[in-house]
């Protein structure tokens, strides 16, 4: 009982901390941060987009490793199975929620820079893949029925981090509109040194709000898988006491 | 028995069951062939589009048409409880997987055989590049539909909607093969652009899904 406790002051404390991260972030980027010199305000954006699509590239290995914990566990610890379940739909969901933003906010930018909502370019094509696969995996989460859905999705979700890397090469090969990456692409990457604290407070203040959305899933799976266990057991006891 | 023993007996098996019904191939063949003429009306394309389109539609089609015998091949496993004797049988699980997946290229294969003279001849086709690399083309890109397919069949086994399942599933891991197919066919059927890259795209992505695919069979067939 005092265990649960702590987890939730921690969790209030981080949430506190994470909406102030987040708000200071977003007055650096809309107000301090200075105004860029070809696209003006409209590169402010960028601010949201660079970090969102960070995060959404950082969480599908969340959910490969609890997948891959979950293949190894499954038959020999299978509690502990259970927890690396819930941390891998908890991270495949995060990962939908931030790929959406990157790609909402990457046409609207594209919509203000290049013109246009969308292009087949490299980038964009193996975002929309990263959401295409993860919605599936919900989808083949929601649609199985319980008792194997585990497996099956961690399977899933190995197939899915082996396609998004070859996604990405061979549509590097096709076509390529997107800006090279903003950092370590070259030597005319990066931005100016006036532009960094907003970009690195966003960063961090999204990712706080990542970890705090994985966390709370988290939670939420666990109670939803002991009261699964809880009416498992009562079903399995109910003719038991019957027969007394 | 050797392990290229057992997969040549399930190949064995599902090509006998085929030949006594026919059913999957039959109803393959009908769909494909309404989906290009659906697109062959729609579009009514001139010679010099349809070489540019077709490569898409070729493999739509035949996208499309698997789908319905991916999830016939496991149906039928499931009657009479076959699939559970195969659980407990000791032949490896990868070889009935390897099996299956044969089986199925080459019902798709019967199919794209009969098939491409009628594509020719509602999309007045004649290839501007090489057109011998068609026979490396659609092997391999049907080997890339089919591997994954049989594998995500097997998966969706056990889930409610299990005919809307497959294609939720296969499209997006798909993907890559996909676009590797489309503009190999439409770099053959141009002639503007060197086909050689996507395929070799298609080999690669081949050897990884089947690699792949095998070693997770046993845990997919074994899920309880």
């Amino acid at each position: 009982m005092r265990r649960s406790r702590i987890y939730r002051s921690v969790g209030v404390v981080w949430l506190a901390l994470t909406l102030a991260a987040i708000a200071y972030a977003t007055r650096l980027a809309l107000v301090v941060a200075p105004t860029e010199a070809t696209m003006g305000n409209v590169q402010r954006i960028f601010y949201y987009h660079v970090p969102t699509s960070m995060l959404s590239l950082l969480f599908p290995y969340v959910n490969l490793v609890a997948s891959l914990f979950y293949l190894y566990w499954r038959r020999r610890d299978p509690l502990r199975a259970l927890a690396a379940d819930a941390v891998a739909i908890a991270a495949a969901e995060v990962t939908v929620v931030y790929s959406s933003l990157c790609l909402l906010t990457g046409m609207l930018w594209g919509r203000a820079a290049w013109g246009i909502w969308w292009t087949w370019d490299a980038r964009l094509t193996s975002m929309l893949l990263l959401w295409l696969l993860y919605v599936s995996y919900l989808m083949l989460r929601k649609l199985s029925s319980t008792g194997q859905t585990q497996t099956l999705a961690a399977v899933l979700s190995v197939f899915a981090a082996i396609d998004v890397p070859i996604v990405y090469m061979s549509i590097q090969w096709w076509r390529t509109q997107h800006p090279a990456p903003v950092f370590f692409g070259g030597p005319d990457s990066g931005i100016d040194p006036s532009m960094m604290p907003a970009f690195g407070w966003n960063v961090l203040g999204w990712a706080m709000w990542g970890v705090f959305l994985l966390m709370f899933r988290y939670a939420l799976e666990r109670r939803r898988q002991e009261s699964e266990q809880e009416a498992a057991l009562k079903a399995i006891e109910a003719p038991l006491e019957m027969a007394q | 028995m050797s392990y290229f023993g057992c997969v040549f007996t399930h190949l064995r098996k599902d090509l006998q069951l085929e030949w006594r019904s026919r059913d999957s191939v039959v109803g393959m063949l009908f769909f494909a062939l309404l989906v290009v003429i659906i697109f062959s009306l729609a579009f009514d394309p001139t010679a010099a589009i349809s070489r540019e389109i077709a490569g898409g539609i070729l493999w739509v089609a035949l996208l499309f048409a698997s789908f319905t015998a991916l999830n016939q091949s496991w149906t039928r496993e499931q009657r009479n409880r076959v699939l559970d004797a195969q659980r407990m049988s000791s032949a490896p699980p990868s070889a009935l997987f390897l099996g299956k997946a044969l089986a199925n290229l080459i019902f798709v294969s019967f199919v794209e055989v009969v098939l491409a003279p009628l594509f020719i001849v509602f999309y007045n086709l004649h290839a501007l590049g090489e057109g011998w690399m068609f026979a490396i083309v659609m092997p391999l890109g049907t080997w890339a539909l089919v591997c994954n397919g049989t594998f995500f069949a097997a998966l969706g086994l056990r889930t409610r909607f299990r005919e809307l399942m497959l294609p939720l599933i296969l499209v997006p891991i798909s993907l890559p093969a996909l676009l590797g197919m489309m503009q190999a066919t439409t770099a053959i059927l141009t002639g503007e652009s060197d086909p050689g890259m996507w395929i070799r795209l298609l080999i690669g992505y081949n050897i990884i899904f089947t690699m792949v695919c095998m070693l997770l069979f046993e845990t997919v067939l074994g899920a309880e």
